[in-house]
């Protein structure tokens, strides 16, 4: 098992912890009960490589209560490349990701953790830790 | 095990859009006496009150409230229970109370819902929203529901490789033809607004979370709903224009990074609508209209698609060939849809059957679908956490 303060320390040290599955090979990460594949429970603590590619992305001009001094934002979906994917966001201005558009999906990114402050209904009471995906390449 | 055909017997719906003078038990009992009063029941009848409502805590302070609601209304000590799934709160509580009535445990029911959302502001509302999405590994990143869907849009844009700014005045259109019908819908939010709407005004207007505009977006609404329902045999014997249910679905899924690349064929919408299909014993070709949660516009999109209308990548097309439209093949949304005629989230799932039953009844007047026997309703709860399908008809279930 690998708690969620477990998972987000590792993120803030530039590593992805996942979980490896001893009976069919798959890696599940963000960590949960099972395997997301297979519904094993035979998992093993694993660290993943922390590069991927970013499969979508939006900016967030409109943002929730205890979010909004960080607007504009841009919300990423990276595929690791172990198969998981994983919610971050985008390190690149807000303006610049919407004028380059669909041509982000598919570009490569590192994965790393950034503190922000909690806020009142997020689970951590002492931080939120941001998973930040930033690009490999020049754009 | 056999199920009892049930039947609904009146429906109600407030006015959708801003009710900073009523609290969510007011919004609740509006709707429900307005189905009572042509339920031709007496309160005694009703045994049971199943209530939807997603986030009273976060709008009102208020958790608990089915057993204030029964009281309020009439119904003082039935057994009272809330049911919580999102924007398919009252979805969910419609498909316990049909099983509960299908299986013989109460004759007849109430079940409804009611929401706060546009009173609560959009900062407060935005993140009572965003507590449908995985509380800590998408909350932490800010995802809010246009994000889900904006991400949901990129997605489809590239695999069925349409431009997106093709793709984006597509989904233009589903805004333009939801308001279009929201606005001669009396008890939509934007009664009266937006009936003119063009595709350039829905790409034009303000960027929520890019691609999406506020006109891809349904609106913050306040609003209550509430359906009685009974055992066919009861029904018969007391009104004479039962319309039936007929088959029901439900499933769901994790987190949006769980489902990857599925999000945009929405599987757990699939596996609800064919249950439900299943049950109704009938195909997607029956279904003579539908109400589909468009919460954005690329979700009519998506839906249409899921619950077998269109080949997955097309539906894009149907909606700019008018095949959606009043007077296409399968209108979606004659009510105006959640964009037309608004979202009180836990009022929406019994809002949408209420339209359907009007609907099938021939006394949906301003939007009528022609000869219209079958209406099926679909509510997501989430990013695609919670999937509900109904089924109804104006005949008893076909063996």
């Amino acid at each position: 098992m690998v708690t969620f303060q477990e998972y987000f320390d590792a993120l803030l040290e530039g590593k992805v912890l996942g979980l490896k599955c001893n009976d069919c090979g798959a890696y599940t990460c963000p960590p949960k009960a099972v395997c997301d594949n297979c519904n094993s429970r035979n998992l093993e603590k694993a660290e993943l490589s922390g590069k991927g590619r970013i499969m979508s992305f939006t900016t967030t001009y409109i943002a929730p209560a205890g979010y909004d001094k960080e607007v504009p934002y841009v919300v990423a979906m990276v595929e690791l490349e172990e198969g998981p994917w994983i919610v971050g966001r985008l390190d690149i201005a807000g303006e610049k990701a919407d004028e380059i558009g669909q041509d982000l999906i598919g570009e490569e990114v590192a994965v790393s953790g950034k503190e922000f402050p909690t806020e009142m209904f997020y689970p951590d009471k002492k931080r939120r830790v941001v998973p930040v995906f930033k690009l490999l390449t020049g754009v | 095990m056999e199920k009892r055909d049930v039947a609904v017997l009146g429906v109600g719906q407030t006015k959708f859009g801003y009710h900073s003078d009523k609290t969510l038990v007011d919004l609740f009992a509006e709707a429900f006496y307005e189905a009572f009063e042509e339920s031709n029941i007496e309160l005694k009848d009703i045994e049971a009150l199943y209530y939807g409502n997603f986030v009273g805590e976060m709008t009102d302070g208020s958790a608990n409230l089915s057993g204030f609601i029964a009281d309020d209304i009439g119904l003082k000590g039935v057994p009272a229970r809330r049911f919580e799934a999102a924007c398919a709160s009252s979805s969910v509580a419609f498909r316990e109370a049909y099983l509960a009535v299908a299986h013989g445990m109460y004759d007849c029911v109430v079940v409804g819902g009611s929401e706060r959302l546009y009173n609560a502001g959009t900062a407060i509302g935005t993140r009572a929203l965003a507590t449908a999405v995985d509380g800590l590994h998408e909350m932490t990143a800010g995802l809010t529901f246009p994000g889900v869907f904006a991400l949901a849009a990129r997605i489809y844009s590239k695999k069925y490789e349409i431009p997106m700014d093709e793709l984006h005045e597509k989904m233009a259109l589903v805004s333009v033809k939801n308001h279009k019908y929201g606005a001669i819908n009396p008890k939509a939010q934007f009664y009266n607004k937006f009936g003119d709407l063009k595709v350039e005004d829905v790409l034009k207007s303000k960027v929520i979370c890019s691609p999406l505009t506020l006109f891809d977006c349904c609106p913050m609404t306040d609003g209550g709903s509430a359906v009685i329902i009974a055992s066919a045999d009861f029904a018969e014997d007391v009104i004479d224009n039962p319309v039936y249910i007929l088959g029901t679905g439900q499933s769901g899924a994790g987190g949006l990074f769980r489902q990857k690349e599925d999000i945009i064929r929405a599987i757990p919408r699939k596996k609800a609508a064919e249950m439900a299909y299943r049950e109704a014993n009938l195909t997607p070709n029956d279904i003579d209209f539908v109400e589909i949660h468009d919460c954005f516009t690329i979700a009519e999109i998506i839906a249409t698609e899921a619950m077998g209308f269109f080949e997955y990548g097309k539906g894009a097309d149907a909606i700019a060939e008018g095949e959606t439209w009043i007077d296409g093949k399968l209108p979606v949304n004659p009510d105006g849809g959640l964009i037309g005629k608004g979202h009180p989230v836990g009022a929406t799932g019994t809002s949408q059957i209420y339209s359907v039953v009007k609907q099938l009844r021939g006394e949906f007047k301003y939007n009528p679908v022609k000869n219209a026997e079958v209406g099926m309703t679909d509510t997501l709860g989430g990013d695609f956490g919670t999937l509900v399908n109904v089924i109804l008809g104006l005949h008893r279930r076909g063996k």
